[in-house]
């Protein structure tokens, strides 16, 4: 039985297998409408999301399978006191899957130590987030073409942003992958992501403050949102909040083919006014999540 | 200063000047009824000064809290007033119950029972990461 807990818990090999997948379900959604018929899929989801949650069960749905769960921690048995582990394990009686988000760091760890059916963390507080990576790999690849030779620039919150975190590790295995990281000083991506993932794979990095000044040579730019539930201090929130507006002005200088992702919601990190140039994918990307998330319910269902 | 032969016991050797108190603290020595000895700033040849701890009786020690101390620490059991049999400790790939997770947003914060366990992630720097939210384990 497979877990996916980590980005890294899958192989380039099954990344690229799935990226496959999800691209015939594209093509082809009737071949795939009753893969899942008498299943079940739970979502368990102690911490509040829309698109996370919806699209798992939009995914569910569409391979013929059903929902049951809940979508806050207060309805459900953990605001009695009871463990994630004991929830997982109540849980796997009724289900065949379990997606699961969780506030707390290493939840989803605990929660596969005495599960019975595969669990797969739809996000563990500013830890991991392996289905928006997913997600973000079906984009990258969708738009571009490959997943190799790519300058990839992320800005903003790089320090909490967990899906920042996940995507480096996961591009860090193709080849001839450069990433720029565009952050205040404040919310520069932790030493451990550079020291293990970037230094030792020897990867090209470039780190800067100025969006303005990197953007000519980005082919993907990922922008993120200061979260102000990663922080302690509402203060230093709102001192950083706007660190980074993208505008048409800042993208006159960009590439044509640029890609702009977004792991979304926004809030105001990108201007409306940018929804409307064609190099704006994030919200193809929100669709493109419900594919991959399809893809990893059969791959981890073995269908 | 001296602190007489041991019968039978066990003798840390090579401990890192300085962090003697530390392995006490962590192998829970204060415990012990038996008779307990932490030498500081002894003269050693190898390192010029290191730290010993003498334990007048044979204990189950926790290994894996000795390596991640130091795993150049020796253990020493003597039976019979002689050395009996020398250990040499090497750095544990796991660690569990004698440090905890200090990530406010770990899981471990908010579920008592969970074990606080620790990987080696690298070797070469000594680094720990919890099992649960990877975060560093302070030294």
């Amino acid at each position: 039985m497979r877990h996916l807990i980590d980005i890294m818990d899958l192989s380039v090999e099954e990344l690229d297998e799935m990226i496959a997948v999800a691209k015939d379900i594209i093509d082809n959604p009737e071949k795939y409408a009753h893969k899942c018929d008498g299943m079940k899929l739970a979502t368990l989801f102690f911490e509040p999301s829309t698109r996370t949650r919806l699209s798992f069960e939009a995914a569910m749905y569409e391979l013929g399978g059903n929902v049951l769960g809940f979508s806050e921690a207060q309805s459900s048995s953990a605001a009695k006191g009871e463990s994630v582990s004991d929830t997982i394990r109540t849980v796997g009686c009724y289900a065949d899957i379990i997606a699961m988000r969780h506030p707390k760091e290493g939840a989803p760890v605990v929660g596969t130590r005495r599960s019975t059916v595969p669990v797969i963390n739809a996000g563990d507080g500013g830890h991991n987030h392996p289905t928006q990576t997913l997600t973000d790999l079906l984009t990258i690849s969708r738009e571009k073409g490959r997943l190799n030779n790519l300058t990839i620039g992320l800005c903003g919150d790089l320090k909490f942003g967990r899906t920042v975190h996940s995507l480096i590790s996961a591009m860090s295995r193709y080849d001839n992958v450069k990433f720029v990281l565009i952050s205040p000083e404040e919310l520069k991506v932790p030493e451990y992501l550079k020291e293990e993932v970037i230094i030792r794979n020897g990867l090209e990095c470039e780190e800067t403050t100025d969006l303005e000044k990197v953007m000519p040579e980005l082919d993907i730019l990922y922008m993120t949102r200061v979260q102000r539930e990663r922080f302690f201090n509402e203060q230093d929130y709102l001192r950083l909040k706007d660190s980074y507006i993208l505008t048409p002005e800042k993208l006159e200088t960009a590439k044509e083919d640029l890609s702009i992702l977004h792991p979304l919601p926004r809030v105001n990190e990108i201007s409306v006014e940018v929804d409307d140039d064609p190099r704006a994918v994030y919200f193809k990307q929100v669709l493109n999540g419900k594919f991959i998330r399809m893809a990893l319910i059969l791959k981890l269902l073995n269908k | 200063m001296i602190i007489g032969k041991i019968q039978d016991g066990i003798v840390l050797d090579h401990i890192k000047a300085g962090q003697g108190m530390k392995l006490y603290d962590i192998l829970g020595l204060d415990k012990l009824e038996c008779q307990v000895a932490l030498i500081k700033n002894a003269e050693s040849v190898k390192y010029g000064k290191k730290d010993i701890i003498k334990i007048d009786s044979i204990i189950e020690m926790n290994l894996d809290a000795i390596g991640f101390v130091d795993p150049n620490i020796t253990v020493n059991i003597i039976r019979d007033g002689k050395l009996s049999k020398r250990t040499h400790i090497d750095l544990p790939e796991t660690i569990e119950g004698f440090v905890k997770c200090k990530n406010p947003r770990c899981i471990t914060t908010i579920e008592q029972e969970i074990p606080h366990r620790f990987k080696l992630t690298d070797p070469e720097t000594k680094t720990y990461r919890c099992v649960y939210c990877e975060s560093k384990l302070e030294q």
